[in-house]
């Protein structure tokens, strides 16, 4: 059947369905109604439009202050005091402290969630794997706090335990805290574990049979299979999945604020307490006295907001181009 | 999957890397589930022992007092979730059925872009956002502040799933109800979203557990409370703040209670995700 030629048809929604026009002209009320229904869906969806300007425009303007006085030393600088009289604002230490523990959490959970993730897909029996994926489902759906509120009373005393341990052995002469960088890396690496692992599965389950098929039928072990077909194919996913969760650890607030001790200085040893953009923002926030200082922590807030931006943005492109069609995580 | 029998003449080396990789992945497994483990044991043992009907129906005593409870915070949670709940639902699921159903209009590229964009944007980003556009200008902390920003967090998490699941509905059933002569608007109504609500409820639930652990986005729009509060231009209390607050105290009663919390917030958690799930599980007609 030919599409609906009419002018009206082919301007309204829906008239790509070819050939679902009735043939008779449609009662008046129905097109108004029909025009109705999409303008509340479409002013509805523009509001997410409105929401992610509302977000750039609120805190730009709300960190303006800040830029102001501190020009492009708000980046680079790392001097950071709130006395009335000698604020300087310069954000460098919190964009370290968050670099270094977003990275460090991923060295540690990036091959636990693949091993993870293979033995799910790869090695496990289904009433095995089942379950054993639900479980580490079952990590993302714990809060933040609940972390922190273990991290503080459970995991910084067994760092702290940890650290005295190690300078015995080395002979390092590193403060042994427990609070600081060390306690916020595990955190955060027990928390990016169940993203990345989710990733990890759905890339690895995308692999088509006749890949590992193929590779058993050249007479690979079953490690050969996963190293010479599975990971080259799931590769660009997985790698997608590492930077989303990359983006999970820069944002991820409580748990680490709880843990990492909330200092303004640059971490001089790899034991030092430290804070990171999200730490410092909750930490401080509510406290904060002088215009310029509220200014400051939103304007970290912003960098905070560009940064998850770019991260995210860098993930979907890598998964757009490089993973089979139909991809989206 | 199935079992692989090696044949016997692999040579040694290869035996050995293949056993040794089922090894590590065996041992990483067991690493990552380790913290599930460790937490939930902790949640039991220190939550059950401080957990008695007094935290449910009373409001925290002054600091460093025994007893009381976090009767005040649950009501606060409740209420601000049911405002998030409006929100994300009402916009989350019509910006899905624009995807969805309006596949070819210039805007659902960059309504898809940036809904994809805010899932990554941090709770506490939203928390400034909220805190500039709604508690400045209002002058007070406030519960609506607080359901706002959860709200804001949920949308994007309900325009994907609830966009994944409309699609999953056949084409057929849209061609059918248009060619009996119904309009869009009523084929969307009455044939689509029925059958995709399964999944669309699943979805919201889902966003629902989500943010009903977030405590970063109310530390500066709901700051919390220690009294009984309904009204949403008051400051409100919620769970996942409150046991935040008694985290960082160096009082033992105050941790105790925050554990309590914690039993309590994650075993709603865990209740509004099975719901989420079972809600799937049921047959659709």
């Amino acid at each position: 059947m030919p599409p609906d030629p009419t002018p009206a048809a082919q301007g309204r929604p829906g008239a790509h369905i070819a050939g679902a026009r009735p043939t008779r002209p449609r009662p008046k009320g129905g097109s108004r109604a029909d025009g109705l229904f999409f303008g509340v869906v479409l002013g509805l969806s523009c509001l997410v439009l409105v929401v992610a300007g509302l977000y750039f425009w609120q805190l730009a303007a709300g960190g303006w202050l800040a830029f102001q006085h501190e020009g492009l030393g708000f980046m680079f600088g790392t001097d950071w005091n709130s006395n009335p009289g000698a604020e300087r604002y310069g954000a460098w230490p919190f964009i370290i402290g968050t670099f270094v523990t977003s990275i460090g959490a991923l060295v540690i959970a990036v091959p636990l969630a693949i091993a993870s993730a293979l033995f799910v897909t790869e090695y496990a029996p289904p009433w095995l794997a089942n379950p054993v994926g639900s479980l580490v489902e079952l990590l993302a759906a714990i809060p933040s706090v609940v972390y922190g509120l273990w991290g503080i009373f459970v995991l910084v005393p067994a760092v702290r335990t940890a650290e005295v341990w190690f300078i015995g052995v080395t002979g390092v002469p590193w403060p042994p805290i427990g609070v600081g960088l060390p306690s916020a890396v595990l955190v955060l690496a027990v928390m990016v574990i169940p993203f990345i692992a989710a990733i990890s599965r759905d890339v690895i389950r995308l692999v088509p049979s006749d890949q590992r098929e193929a590779a058993y039928a050249l007479g690979a072990t079953k490690w050969e299979v996963i190293r010479t077909a599975i990971i080259p194919y799931a590769r660009a996913g997985i790698l997608g999945g590492v930077i989303l969760g990359l983006g999970r650890a820069i944002g991820e607030t409580l748990a680490v604020t709880m843990v990492i001790g909330n200092t303004n200085q640059l971490p001089s040893t790899p034991f030092s307490p430290s804070a990171t953009m999200a730490s410092i923002i909750a930490a401080n926030f509510n406290e904060a006295q002088t215009p310029l200082f509220v200014s400051s922590l939103i304007a970290v807030g912003l960098l905070l907001f560009v940064f998850s931006v770019i991260v995210n943005f860098t993930a979907r492109i890598i998964i757009a181009r490089l993973t089979p069609e139909g991809t989206r995580l | 999957m199935t079992a692989t029998r090696l044949p016997q003449k692999l040579s040694r080396a290869r035996r050995v890397q293949n056993n040794a990789a089922v090894g590590l992945v065996v041992l990483g497994t067991v690493i990552v589930l380790l913290p599930l483990v460790l937490i939930s044991g902790y949640l039991l043992l220190q939550g059950v022992s401080s957990l008695n009907l007094n935290f449910f129906i009373q409001t925290p005593k002054p600091i460093g007092e025994s007893g009381g409870g976090m009767g005040q915070a649950i009501v606060g949670s409740l209420i601000m979730i049911g405002l998030a709940l409006v929100i994300g639902s009402l916009v989350g699921i019509a910006s899905g059925i624009f995807l969805s159903e309006y596949s070819t209009h210039w805007l659902t590229r960059p309504i898809r872009l940036l809904s994809d964009v805010l899932t990554g944007v941090p709770a506490i980003v939203v928390g400034l956002v909220i805190y500039a556009l709604l508690v400045r200008p209002l002058h007070s902390y406030s519960g609506l502040a607080g359901g706002v920003a959860l709200g804001l967090i949920m949308i994007p998490i309900v325009v994907r799933s609830s966009e994944e699941v409309l699609k999953l509905v056949p084409t057929n059933l849209r061609e059918a109800g248009l060619a009996l002569g119904l309009p869009r608007w009523k084929v969307i109504t009455a044939i689509v979203l029925p059958a995709a609500r399964g999944g669309i409820v699943t979805g919201v639930m889902l966003a629902v557990a989500r943010v009903s652990g977030e405590a970063a986005p109310l530390l500066f729009t709901a700051l919390g409370t220690s009294f009984w509060n309904v009204n949403l231009l008051k400051p409100m209390a919620a769970l996942p703040l409150q046991i935040y607050q008694y985290a960082i105290q160096p009082y033992e009663d105050s941790n105790r209670q925050a554990w309590a919390g914690s039993l309590v917030l994650v075993a709603l958690i865990l209740l509004a995700s099975i719901v989420a799930r079972l809600v799937t599980r049921q047959p659709r007609s």
